[in-house]
């Protein structure tokens, strides 16, 4: 049974998918998703415990050998990712039942589900599997649900968002598929591994040299990095706040990963980050990304809107992060990556419930709202903070192992920047705190009350997580060591 | 360098570059919808032309014929279709929901709609 798990966590939701859809009823498809989504959670538990403890686990689907089948392939970083995608997809499910009802009509929340569960399909897919191509087949599942559960959202610019993100999400995977395709061209094999042993002797080629480019550009845009991140803001602003939080835990972290294992797995770090000055396009890139998005940020009057901006920073950190390409660097980057999406489920999650409360997000209609709903907006505050980087919350230990790893590279400006970038999340945080505390409540927040238990509990959830994993780093840091390592093929 | 002898590659390039085109220039969301297809698609012939090998038959087992096509691309190739027209419907899908929504299907149109509100 045990053997079977890194396929298992992606059929029970594959399979699942229909069934929800045949529910129809909205309570009942929302009941099962939770128990879907759960089940897939202590999966993923397992799987981390297993390869943490027998290290990279190969599944060959249909019991054909890699590789002429296709492989499924789970390492620390690939069970570390799943971890977080599937946590994040039962945490979020408590938490969407009012919201969904709420912002989605009676008769569409069955088939919400069902897009639901291919979006966690298509995430989990994309990490488990070990063949290039299966990975592209997974990415359009979890794009095409995306795009749908986007499109759900109560105001009609969710359409046009959904239609941008996937006129340029396409884009994205036409590229990646065409870098596929190359390889393929050179090497005569799909599956990762085997692809990483034949490619040197192809590397110095232009045809490897343009399908690496073509798999770069695809998957920066597939994980907004600036300036392919124009997507991004319009697509988590209008979507449903189940899916925004979803999605902004999710999706983006998962795209880093599929960066991770092309640079590092497949092509080689040296290759990826040596033999071109792609290190330092990434290095200016991403630094570019912090401080601009940091800044567009503050200037945002939709919240959810300067949370997706904070997001397009915080990608920033990562990538800036997994550039150095040090053992430091990467620890760095995936902690980030675990840790970012705490703070922004979190974030995102205290915005779905003022806009179940409020209707709006929007930053007028916030006025006093500190006083209506203390617990929600204590909940942002505290995530706040995590976003920003104050100690005992896990955004610290982010900026901490990440300010190490430049000063480990000698690159004291960068460390300095990393610090500017933190004190504008200061400003666009503190905006936020004082327009909900210490202005008088609107006129229109009178009758608001406390968003409802079960939403509050999940956000307090993610909360708590933030906080814990401020404290105690010994899972965080120990995985992202050991996944670090075995990305830069060091100690196995 | 043979560039007649790689017109399939020629042409891969000329419909990529006509489908980014129409995707970047048009305002038209459903004229957008055919380009990105057009680009889609040019990869697909990408994909079928670097599975000929010269002087091979269709991949089908016949005696005296020892000399195949690669089948592994034409199969990949009809997953990559199947995801395309799963993306050219939820796009035109979106187009109708945005036409309802906003009375047009033009990028500009509704750009001006925003602004007015």
């Amino acid at each position: 049974m045990t053997a079977h798990l890194p396929v298992l966590q992606v059929v029970i939701p594959l399979v699942s998918a229909p069934i929800c859809m045949l529910l129809r009823r909205g309570r009942l498809a929302w009941g099962f998703t939770l128990v879907v989504s759960w089940v897939v959670l202590g999966v993923a538990i397992l799987l981390l415990d297993r390869t943490l403890a027998e290290g990279i686990l190969s599944y060959a689907i249909g019991n054909w050998a890699a590789p002429w089948g296709i492989e499924y392939r789970v390492d620390a970083v690939g069970a570390f990712v799943i971890l977080i995608v599937a946590s994040v997809g039962a945490i979020v499910l408590p938490f969407a039942h009012a919201s969904v009802r709420h912002e989605i009509p009676d008769d569409r929340i069955s088939l919400f589900y069902t897009c639901y569960l291919l979006c966690l399909t298509g995430l989990l897919g994309i990490v488990v599997t070990g063949d290039a191509f299966n990975l592209f087949v997974f990415l359009e599942i979890s794009s095409l649900s995306s795009y749908v559960l986007i499109s759900l959202g109560t105001d009609r610019r969710a359409l046009t968002a959904a239609f941008q993100y996937l006129v340029m999400g396409t884009i994205g995977a036409t590229f990646i598929l065409i870098g596929v395709g190359w390889l393929y061209m050179m090497t005569g094999t799909l599956n990762m591994a085997d692809l990483a042993q034949r490619l040197p002797e192809v590397a110095d080629t232009r045809t490897i040299r343009a399908a690496f480019a073509f798999l770069t550009v695809g998957i920066s845009l597939k994980l907004a990095l600036f300036p392919l991140h124009l997507w991004l803001p319009n697509a988590y602003t209008y979507a449903p706040s189940a899916v925004s939080t979803f999605l902004a835990a999710t999706a983006t972290k998962v795209a880093i990963y599929v960066l991770l294992r092309f640079f590092f797995t497949v092509f080689g770090a040296e290759y990826s980050l040596g033999a071109m000055p792609l290190a330092e396009i990434l290095m200016v890139l991403a630094l570019t990304a912090t401080l601009v998005a940091s800044l567009v940020a503050v200037f945002q009057e939709d919240i959810k809107r300067m949370l997706a901006y904070s997001s397009v920073a915080q990608i920033g950190y990562i990538i800036l992060a997994i550039s150095f390409a040090s053992v430091t660097g990467l620890t760095a980057g995936i902690i980030h990556l675990f840790n970012h999406a705490l703070m922004k489920g979190a974030l995102f999650m205290a915005m779905g419930c003022i806009f179940l409360r409020l209707g709006s997000v929007h930053i007028r209609d916030m006025e006093g709202i500190g006083k209506r709903m203390p617990f929600t907006m204590a909940a942002f505050v505290i995530g706040g903070l995590s976003l920003i980087g104050v100690p005992m919350t896990a955004g610290f230990i982010s900026k901490w192992y990440l300010v190490q790893a430049t000063l480990e590279e000698g690159l004291w400006l960068i460390a300095v920047l990393i610090l500017v970038g933190s004190l504008i999340a200061v400003a666009y945080i503190w905006r936020v705190v004082e327009v909900a505390y210490f202005r008088a409540p609107a006129q229109r927040s009178h009758e608001v009350k406390e968003a409802p238990v079960s939403m509050l509990v999940p956000t307090w959830i993610l909360i708590a997580a933030n906080i814990y994993f401020g404290v105690d780093t010994s899972l965080t840091f120990g995985v992202a060591r050991t996944s670090a390592e075995s990305l830069l093929g060091m100690g196995g | 360098m043979d560039v007649l002898g790689l017109y399939n590659y020629w042409i891969v390039i000329v419909l990529m570059m006509i489908g980014f085109y129409i995707v970047i220039a048009r305002p038209n969301l459903v004229k957008k919808v055919v380009g990105l297809f057009i680009f889609q698609t040019s990869v697909f012939i990408l994909y079928i032309s670097m599975a000929k090998v010269r002087g091979g038959t269709a991949p089908i087992l016949v005696e005296g014929v020892h000399t195949y096509s690669n089948p592994l691309p034409h199969v990949l190739i009809l997953t990559a279709i199947v995801v395309g027209v799963a993306t050219t419907a939820l796009a035109l899908a979106l187009v109708v929901r945005i036409k309802e929504a906003y009375g047009t299907a033009n990028e500009d149109e509704i750009q001006a709609q925003e602004e007015e509100s």
